[in-house]
Order: C-alpha cells, then structure tokens, then sequence
C-alpha cells in the first residue's frame, strides 16, 4: 500500500469510530473517512480506496460501492477549488444556464471538467433557490449570480481559493 | 386561529449573528427549556407533542408525537435520527435555520431524544452544505462543553450523545430509510417498508426520523404548551409554516408565514407580486415532487389536509378523461409538501421546466427499482425533445404512460415524486406542450 493517512486524520477517524457505538463495525465512518482520503490525496484513487478499507477493517468492495454511488466523491483528480453552480428549477427560471455558461467560458472549462485549479460542477439544487442564480463554492455561498458577476466571482476565487476539504 | 405575520417560531433570530455562540443562545432563552424539560417524563413531552398537532416539516406532514409513538415500548436501544439532507428543488428553509440557530436544534434534539430514552443520536447533514456543517459541529462541541451534552446531563442522569454526521452528494438520502443506509456506511438505498424506522431502524433499533423545522418547534412546545401551539396554527395542523418562495416573484425569500396562508397572500402581500409586472401561470407549492396549482388554484390555504383535498385544486388525471387513483378511488391535487414554492409566471415555457425537473429525477434515482431506474431517464429523454420542438405525436400519451407506471411501483417515494409532476403538469398545462408538438408538425 502506498498510500497513508496524516496523524490527525488518523484520530479524527479513530474518535469518530467511537461514535456509533451500536453499529458493531467501523461501517458508519466510511464517509468521513472518504471525505478525509480526497482531502489528503485530492482524489479516490484505488490505493485511497485500499486505505479506507483497511483502515475501517472493510472489504474494498464496500469502500468502492460507496465511494462510487455519492457525487461528491471523485475519482480522477481535480481542480484545488470546485465551484458548484445550481441550474434546477428556481435557477433556472432565473437564468441560472446563462450563469453556467459565463462559468465554463471564463474557465476555459466545460460543465463536469477540470484544470489544476478549478473543478466545474453543474449541481442539482444547493438549498439557496430564495437568491437564484446560486453556487456554493466550499463554506461560500455565490447567490443572485448574473453573468456579468462570473468574472469577479472566478477572480476572487483564484486569489483566495476554497477547496471543500477544509470543511473535513 | 392562525398567527399573524409577524409571529415567528423558529426563525426569531434569524439575523443575530450572535445567536449563533452558545453565550448568544444562551442571552436570549436558549436551553431554559432543556431544563425543564428534563424535569418531566419522557411520556409526557410526547403527549404535549401529540397535543400539539405539530407535523413533520420534510414532505410528508405527518404527525410528530403520533410518529413517536410507534417506538415500541421499552426498546433498549433507540435512535433519534434528524434529517438535514434538504435537497428537494425549491427548499431552502432547513439550510437557513441550522445556519442562524444550531442551538435551537440542539435544544430540540435534545429534548426529543429525552422523550424517546434515545442515548445515539445523529444529525445526518447533505455533503454539500458545508458552511453549516461547521457551524452545527461547532455548536454541538460547545453543547457537549456546556454540559447540555453526554452522560447525566446537568445532573439528571439523564443521557444524550449527538453526533453530526456528513452525506456525500445524493438527494436520495432525504429519503429516511436511504438516509439510514447511508448513516449505516451504506449506499443511499432506499429499505422496503414494512419495517419502518421506529420498529426497526437505523442498526437495527427503534429509530424516529425528524426533520430540522419539525425538531426546532419541540422546545417551543414543550415551553409554552402543546394546546398553545395547536392553537397557533389551521385544523389539524399546529404551528407556523417556513416558506421558501422562489422563482419569477419580485422579493424571493424564506419567510416564517402562518399556517394555511394562501398562495395568492403569499405572492402578492408577502413578495412584492409576480416580476416584471407578469401574471402567474403556474405555482409549485411545496417542492417539485408536487404537482402543480394554476392560476385558478391560488386562492387555496397553503396547509397540509387543505392542499389534499381542498376541491379547489383539480385532481391529477393519468390522460384526460381518466383520473389518476391514489389508492381506493382517491384523487390526487397536491401536497404541502417541503414548503419550496415555486413561481411560475405568464411567459414561463413550461415544457422546459417539466423537462429540468425530469433531469433531476433521472439523475437522482438510486437505480434500486426498475421503473424509476428505467422510468425517469425515459421521461427526461421524451421531455428534452417535446421542449425543444422535436417532439413526436404521440409523445405526451408516451409521457403519461410511463409515469404511470412508475408511480406506486416503487420502494420509496421518489419514483412517486418523479411521476406526479409529470401527470400533473400534462393535466394542467397540456396545451403548452401540444403547442411544442404541432410547432414542429407545422
């Protein structure tokens, strides 16, 4: 196995396997620790998957049916930053596409690619349909989003990036 | 008699940013009740709970304290289980509430874990909504260093454990049994029911699932009265409603609104009106799984039994001439929901926002059952084309025959939810979509 967890991803994990006392097994951490294994090593790779599993005393087969069925999860590595940008209903009705294509043009990346800094996710609803057009970029919201905002929104976050993995 | 406007429940203090820290909560009342209600018997917050008439605030409206009560009696190990996953288009309340008040759950949480001798508890939170992950993990290690937390709570010997648990992207996981699978280190499938959760639910116990809204009202119950809360409230529905109103309205918002309001206050008192000076063509009321109200349709109370069965609201019909059963001959209108409404106005091209919806749900199904697996990727290839203009005749007897056999075929509810709004939205706005098919005949 080439592939190992920080020390203090190593306690998080172990403090959390202390939370689900009546579970018999370390199954219920499997997607924090997947979270924590993006975190340090950006993305899902077989061997990440290998280090879940046996840290969790798992099959890999499990690790891998679940890494594979949340979208959040990825395994092919990605930008440092992901920009998540609604397009159902409520963004939609208000012009959320238009947003998503001022968003890949400024990128140079289309919906669902990456370069070394950003990843472009066009996300089902994100919970902020009362400021549509919305993104949520990490901790940071992005809402009533029109076009002529992408530029300054996508300057921002080069200066100031906000990878998810620093919710973990 | 319903509230006034300016009644607010769980949102009173939305903007005080201090309110947030235990020391803000704790300056304006916070965890006062906690204290008495550990005071009480566990069987006695429920029977205020059930007096209350208070009903879950998710989707389904069902009743809280009648929920409860379905834990049979003296299981040794049960859960209490509160559903942050929020992710139906069109709701954003659940989001708001944990951002300004994570103590007010808390609280809430606590209190009904004490009700239902729950000790393993959980927050299970949607992946994505991350700035409120850190915000509730915050408030909870605070909660725990304050003592409102852990083994014999304030002395009463009393236990309560709460632990915040992260998802990873899937809308499937609002659904409760999918949400325990996941909370189990599963994948979101949804479980066949019979069990359900508070006979046989997360590893294997008692477990009652709550949503956010719905456990943030216990301390306001429990403080002031079950009849009092019933009282606030219309028919057998107690309590205030949170409304998130989005779409062509001119003040878009999340608003504390009272119980049976009508959708016609809500756009034009409440949001300023339609946008641009437009008319409405369209309402969702209460999340995109719901068919929708039209124009004539406004005038009805925006409340859980009144939205069932108010005759105000035409029946969902499976193809015209043939009404859409729900089981023993009874009509579909709509529902209550999660309470996202969604405007619709006069210049909405309603086919391609059926056609968005259908995309959602395709991408969102969990591939456990074939109708939905199958069925929603059908509809959302057949709606793409009818929104375009390359829609064949045929195509809307081809969309209602599919989500016909899709709803009620199912484990959970999403193929339900996928199936509805298609029916519904071909019941109501047919015309919109036979204009897409002869613009191309012709």
């Amino acid at each position: 196995m080439s592939l190992e967890f920080s020390g203090p991803a190593k306690q998080k994990i172990a403090a959390l396997c202390e939370r689900y006392p009546d579970a018999g097994s370390k199954k219920p951490v499997v997607l924090a620790a997947l979270h924590l294994a993006q975190k340090e090593f950006g993305h899902l790779s077989d061997d990440a998957l290998r280090l879940v599993a046996a840290t969790l005393e798992l099959p890999y087969a499990h690790v891998y049916g679940v890494a594979t069925f949340y979208t959040m999860f990825r395994r092919e590595p990605g930008g440092v930053t992901t920009i998540r940008m609604c397009t159902n209903i409520s963004c939609m009705l208000r012009d959320g596409y238009d947003v998503l294509a001022a968003f890949e043009q400024k990128l140079g990346l289309k919906k669902g690619e990456s370069n070394k800094e950003f990843t472009l996710v066009e996300e089902e609803c994100i919970a902020a349909c009362a400021n549509a057009p919305c993104a949520v970029v990490g901790t940071k919201y992005f809402l009533d989003i029109t076009p002529a905002k992408v530029s300054a929104i996508v300057d921002e976050l080069r200066s100031a990036p906000h990878p998810e993995g620093e919710v973990v | 008699m319903p509230t006034d406007r300016t009644t607010k429940l769980v949102s009173a203090r939305f903007g005080d940013d201090k309110a947030r820290t235990m020391a803000g909560y704790e300056a304006s009342g916070g965890y006062a009740t906690l204290r008495k209600a550990l005071a009480m018997r566990p069987e006695d917050i429920t029977a205020e709970v059930k007096a209350s008439n208070l009903r879950g605030r998710g989707g389904a409206g069902f009743a809280t304290g009648v929920k409860w009560g379905f834990v049979p009696p003296g299981s040794p190990k049960v859960h209490l289980v509160c559903n942050a996953d929020e992710s139906e288009p069109g709701t954003c309340k659940d989001r708001e509430l944990i951002y300004w008040d994570p103590h007010l759950l808390i609280e809430g949480m606590i209190i009904s874990a004490h009700a239902l001798r729950a000790h393993h508890n959980y927050i299970y939170i949607r992946g994505e909504m991350m700035r409120e992950y850190v915000v509730l993990a915050k408030a909870v290690e605070e909660a725990y260093q304050r003592g409102y937390l852990g083994t014999n709570i304030l002395g009463t010997g009393v236990t309560v454990h709460l632990t915040v648990h992260r998802g990873a992207g899937a809308y499937i996981c609002g659904e409760e049994t999918a949400l325990l699978n996941s909370l189990e280190g599963l994948r979101g499938q949804p479980r066949l029911k019979p069990p359900f959760p508070a006979v046989k639910g997360l590893f294997g116990n008692p477990t009652i699932v709550n949503n956010v809204e719905t456990l943030m009202n216990v301390p306001l119950i429990v403080d002031k009265g079950g009849a009092w809360f019933n009282g606030l409230g219309m028919g057998r529905s107690g309590g205030t409603r949170m409304l998130c109103v989005s779409g062509h309205v001119e003040k878009p918002g999340v608003f504390e609104l009272p119980m049976g309001i009508t959708f016609r206050q809500i756009i034009d008192e409440v949001c300023g009106g339609v946008w641009k000076g437009r008319k409405v063509k369209a309402v969702i009321p209460g999340g995109v799984s719901m068919p929708p109200l039209d124009a004539d349709e406004l005038d009805v109370p925006c409340e859980f039994d009144a939205l069932q069965t108010d005759e105000r609201i035409k029946p969902v019909m499976v193809r015209p001439g043939e009404q859409f059963n729900l089981g023993g001959g009874k009509a579909l209108r709509t529902m209550a929901g999660s309470g996202g409404v969604v405007v619709l106005d006069d210049h909405c091209d309603i086919p391609k926002a059926v056609w968005r919806i259908m995309k959602f749900f395709a991408h969102e199904s969990c591939g456990q059952c074939t109708p939905c697996r199958e069925g929603t990727g059908w509809m959302e290839k057949v709606a793409r084309r009818v929104a375009d203009g390359t829609g064949k005749p045929g195509d809307l007897e081809l969309l209602s025959s599919i989500a016909h056999g899709i709803a009620g075929n199912t484990i959970c509810a999403l193929g339900d939810a996928a199936a509805w709004p298609m029916l519904g939205f071909l019941t109501k706005f047919r015309a919109d979509f036979e204009a897409k098919i002869q613009q191309r005949a012709a």
